[in-house]
């Protein structure tokens, strides 16, 4: 069959998914975030999804090694990584065995056909060669000698032919494929060029080769004829001012350093290096010049500790870890309780139950950080819905935990933790004044004259007194004893603990007045059905919302930000609903708060596949619930 | 001895660092309003009563001292005394006064703890905050028994102990602690006994001018749940044959008729012999090499008759609070104070109008 040589063509496209995958070695992630940054620069709204193998460096060339990196990028505001890829790069037969079944037919393949040999297919588990034997006869398939396209290109590049070896100029493929979808995508190019001078500015040699090879790829998409159509995704229409893309970890990062800033208190980490949270260390590592000191304890429970002990002294003390992290650390969670001190516990969810899956995500500690201690416990639990909004949502813990003293859990996962969107910045004048006064004065009149008393409430807010070490005259003891109503002191009696068990619950209920109430997005106002959400899942809720009204079906959105307590409105919300449907990544844990507290039948819809949903997937099962 | 900022005669790099009293305090302003809690005749009174009357001398302002401890009968400890304390769970005082005491180089932090809090439940805690050298002075009272949950052995327990828990004599070997503080590299470990005052306070004298963690084990008698535990070292008439006072510097000499001291035996570790034998060790407590000092906890019990009491190691080495503090002010002088909204921007940013 000939080549019928077209006419090329430009598509406009308001929206694209795309996935590059490969082998771990081969630098996949770096490749989707340039592309990222690429696309970013353009101006599109985008959303990615980073998904990555457990172990550092699975066998080579088998699927349980293949890390890939999802971006979707549009011309107006998108919500989520995207369900399919439009367009999938496939390094070597691991990648494409790992990813074609998310492959949808008609979609765009881009194969680098150097890899496809023998020993690569055995490893992959391909009995046959799938380039020849019709597993790909549904896609549009681009057969790429990336490998050797890339090392000929290298060679050929003045200065750097003999300043690399072949093992050097082959690893530089992944920006030929770079260099390639970014001429697909017509994407700007100066920015990756820069990027690749500054990466290897100690090895000018191997920078030069990785342009070589970036702009081969772009050339070679230029005159090759398997190309009929070129797309263009314009700029997105968003919302004035400055952004940056940032992924969900660090926005959490940056949460927590503005939340030290914002209180005026020394923030303190303490923690243990557990996947998907280990990021969070690493960032506040970095930024030393705030006042912030990390610790990396020995283990989750010292973490946790120290970060107490840290409280207590006046700062704000912060414990990042996973759900196995959280399990150790919760008796220190009940001791904070009792203490009633401003604690941070970030969690960054990832599928369990034990070790689980680490690498993938999950929503299923809602239950454990509601529940999960000894005693009647309360804490107050806050999840952010997107990545930037994790910067929003710590800055809100902090607000709540030094108000009412009290430690706060911050549920992110690792969809959150790893993926990013575009970013409005704050300006200064947005983010709240959290500056905390401590106790300094006797605020009791004892039969020998004034006294502290370290658990004499505020009246409104049920909050105690925080007084530091250092301060003359208020010395005072503290511990996970019952303690008086009041003074404090060390009780046994019956009336008290009651007392004192309804009082911090009563505290944390009380919460509920101070928190923004639950919006509900109901463009038709003629709703029938509510979906209800929690966390991470935001995005697909949302685009699946937009797919059923697309076709003329009323749904109404709500998303909860505060887990515990809930919004004061939630009970009325569920009330103005016929059916309310909570699609959660766990086997219904909101569900089963929303039905045991206002009595409402929800529906759930639950999945535990360590993936996101798929909006498509969402807004069938919308289409089911209405049309039922 | 140097004279400090603050008047007392203690005085460290670190400790000067907290502000003084202007007030010279007294025994009773260290006593809290609680009513004391322990069994009469419990060792930890005694205690109590030492530690109390050895605080005025830190010559400190009592708001800056905090005392944490985690569960157990002597960790009821910080609320009979009047500074900041925080009565924690079992086994964590160690990592909870670390967070404590590194945000706060301007406070003396005491961890009080038992046997079983510090070595079973706490034993991870206790070695890592040894190993890192955080400013924490550690008390841990050896009663060689778990006494709150009403007498199961405990890690220090003889083999073959009667308890409720082990109504057969109990199975695993004890740990001895000073010999596992010295393994962990603390730079500061001693021991000495609830009932010897003197002894006690000049231990807790030389445990806060060290700066760093001190690790001090302090026999202490449960009346209750395993009575007379340590009265070879206590009986007038079997004392002085049964303890070695070690001070550094001097001849570890010991015995009723000071007749006896302590060599280096050809196993590689000590021996009694006379005291007259030209071998008698000089004790060195500042020796960076931690083998003699482990070697003399190794004395401890029956096989060699005799207990050495006194400080076994005291090195002066970097602190973990002093290079964490460190590191932050350094990162101020290189970077500045930090600029949130240049952090938040990055490198990459559009601007959509
Ligand atoms: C998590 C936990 N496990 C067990 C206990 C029960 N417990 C309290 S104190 C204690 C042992 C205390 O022994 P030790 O540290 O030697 O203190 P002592 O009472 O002898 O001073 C135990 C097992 C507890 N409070 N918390
Ligand atoms: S049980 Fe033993 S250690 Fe506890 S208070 Fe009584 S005598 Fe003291
Ligand atoms: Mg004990």
């Amino acid at each position: 069959m000939s080549e019928q040589v077209r006419e090329r063509e430009t598509r406009r496209l308001d929206r694209v998914v795309v996935r590059f995958a490969g082998d771990s070695g081969d630098g996949m992630q770096l490749t989707g975030e340039q592309f990222t940054s690429e696309t970013a620069a353009f101006g599109n709204d985008l959303s990615t999804l980073p998904d990555f193998p457990a172990e550092i460096r699975a066998p080579a060339g088998t699927p349980a090694g293949v890390s890939g990196f999802q971006l979707h990028f549009s011309d107006h505001d998108i919500l989520t990584p995207g369900d399919a890829p439009d367009v999938l790069v496939a390094m070597n037969p691991a990648a494409l065995k790992a990813n074609l079944k998310d492959l949808p037919p008609g979609a765009d393949l881009i194969v680098n056909t150097d890899a496809f040999t023998g020993g690569n297919l055995k490893k992959a588990g391909y009995a046959d060669d799938p380039l020849t034997d019709g597993t790909l006869d549904s896609y549009t398939v681009h057969r790429v000698p990336l490998t050797s396209m890339t090392i000929n290109a290298v060679n050929a590049a003045e200065g750097v032919g003999g300043a690399v070896n072949k093992k050097e100029a082959e690893r530089a493929k992944n920006m030929f494929a770079l260099g390639l979808m970014s001429w697909l995508y017509h994407r700007p190019t100066d920015g990756t060029e820069g990027f690749l001078k500054k990466k290897f500015a100690k090895r000018p040699e191997i920078a030069a080769a990785n342009i070589a090879a970036f702009r081969a790829g772009f050339n070679y998409g230029e005159t090759t004829e398997s190309f009929s159509v070129t797309y263009e995704v314009a700029p997105a229409r968003m919302r004035a001012g400055t952004y940056r893309r940032i992924t969900g970890n660090i926005a959490m990062s940056y949460g927590l350093i503005a939340a030290g800033e914002l209180t005026k208190l020394p923030l303190f980490l303490g923690t243990y290096p557990i996947t998907p949270a280990s990021d969070i260390l690493h960032e506040l590592s970095k930024h030393k010049q705030f006042g912030i000191r990390t610790f990396q304890a020995e283990d989750e429970i010292a973490g946790i500790g120290a970060a107490l002990g840290a409280s207590f002294g006046g700062s704000l003390g912060v414990t990042t870890t996973s759900g196995p992290g959280v399990a150790l650390k919760s008796e220190t969670i009940g001791l904070a309780v009792s203490l009633e001190l401003p604690l941070l516990i970030v969690d960054i969810q990832r599928g369990g139950p034990s070790t689980g899956l680490p690498t993938k995500t999950e929503q299923a500690d809602l239950l454990q950080a509601m529940f999960g201690r000894n005693g009647e416990a309360p804490v107050p639990i806050i999840a952010p819905r997107s990545p930037a909004d994790c910067f929003d949502a710590a800055v809100e813990a902090a607000r709540i935990a030094t108000k009412y003293r009290t430690p706060v859990f911050l549920l992110s996962d690792g969809y959150l933790a790893n993926g990013s969107e575009p970013w409005l910045l704050p300006t200064i004048d947005e983010l709240p004044d959290l500056t905390v006064t401590f106790t300094t004065e006797p605020n009791h009149e004892g039969p020998k004259g004034p006294e502290f008393w370290p658990y004499l409430r505020d009246p409104e807010t049920l909050a105690r007194p925080w007084a530091v070490p250092g301060t003359p005259g208020l010395e005072h003891r503290i511990g996970g004893l019952e303690k008086a109503d009041g003074s404090g002191n060390i009780s046994y009696d019956p009336a008290n603990h009651d007392r004192m068990v309804r009082l911090r619950q009563a505290k944390v209920e009380g919460i509920a007045r101070d928190i923004a109430p639950l919006e509900v997005d109901d463009p038709s106002g003629m709703a029938e059905v509510l979906v209800l959400g929690w966390g991470s899942t935001f995005g697909p809720i949302a685009a699946g919302c937009r797919r059923v009204r697309a076709k003329g079906l009323h749904v109404a959105q709500a998303h909860l930000r505060h887990l515990n307590p809930f919004p004061a409105n939630t009970a009325e919300v569920l009330r103005s609903y016929d059916k309310v449907l909570i699609p959660e990544m766990n086997l219904g844990q909101l569900r089963m708060l929303i039905r045991s507290q206002f009595l409402v039948d929800a529906i759930g819809y639950n999945q535990v596949r360590g993936l996101p949903f798929k909006a498509a997937e969402l807004a069938g099962v919308l289409e089911d619930v209405i049309n039922q | 001895m140097t004279v400090t900022t603050n008047g007392s005669g203690i005085s460290n790099r670190l400790l000067d660092l907290i502000p003084a009293t202007p007030n010279q305090l007294t025994r009773k302003d260290f006593t809290s309003d609680q009513e004391v809690r322990w069994c009469p005749g419990c060792g930890d009174y005694a205690i109590l009563a030492t530690v109390q009357g050895f605080l005025p001398e830190l010559g400190i302002a009592r708001e800056n001292i905090a005392f944490i401890s985690g569960i157990g009968c002597s960790s009821r400890f910080p609320y009979y005394l009047q500074t900041y304390g925080m009565h924690s769970i079992h086994g964590r005082a160690p990592a909870i006064a670390t967070g404590l005491a590194t945000s706060r180089p301007d406070l003396s932090v005491w961890v009080v703890t038992g046997d079983g809090d510090a070595l079973s439940i706490g034993g991870n805690h206790l070695l890592h905050a040894m190993r890192r050298n955080v400013n924490i002075k550690i008390l841990m009272f050896n009663n060689r028994i778990y006494g709150l949950t009403k007498g199961q052995y405990s890690p220090t327990s003889e083999v073959g102990k009667i308890t409720k828990s082990t109504p057969f004599g109990s199975l695993d070997r004890p740990y001895n602690p000073a010999s596992l503080a010295l393994g962990a590299e603390a730079t500061f470990v001693a021991r000495s006994i609830d009932s010897d005052r003197a002894h006690l306070t000049a231990t807790l004298r030389a445990a806060a001018e060290h700066p760093g963690t001190a690790f001090v084990e302090i026999f202490q008698n449960c009346n209750i749940f395993n009575d007379g535990a340590f009265e070879a070292l206590k009986d007038r008439d079997t004392r002085d044959d049964a303890t070695l006072k070690m001070v550094d510097g001097e001849p570890l000499l010991f015995g009723a008729e000071r007749d006896k001291g302590i060599r280096r035996a050809a196993s590689g570790g000590l021996e009694v012999c006379a005291a007259t034998d030209e071998n008698v060790l000089v004790h060195d407590a500042a020796n960076l090499d931690p083998s003699q000092a482990f070697a003399l906890s190794r004395l401890t019990g029956d096989a060699h008759g005799v207990t050495p009491i006194g400080v076994f190691r005291n090195v002066d080495m970097p602190t973990y609070d002093e290079a964490l503090n460190d590191q932050v002010a350094q990162a101020r002088t290189k970077l500045g104070k930090g600029d949130l909204l240049g952090l938040i921007s990055g490198n990459e940013t559009w601007t959509i109008n």
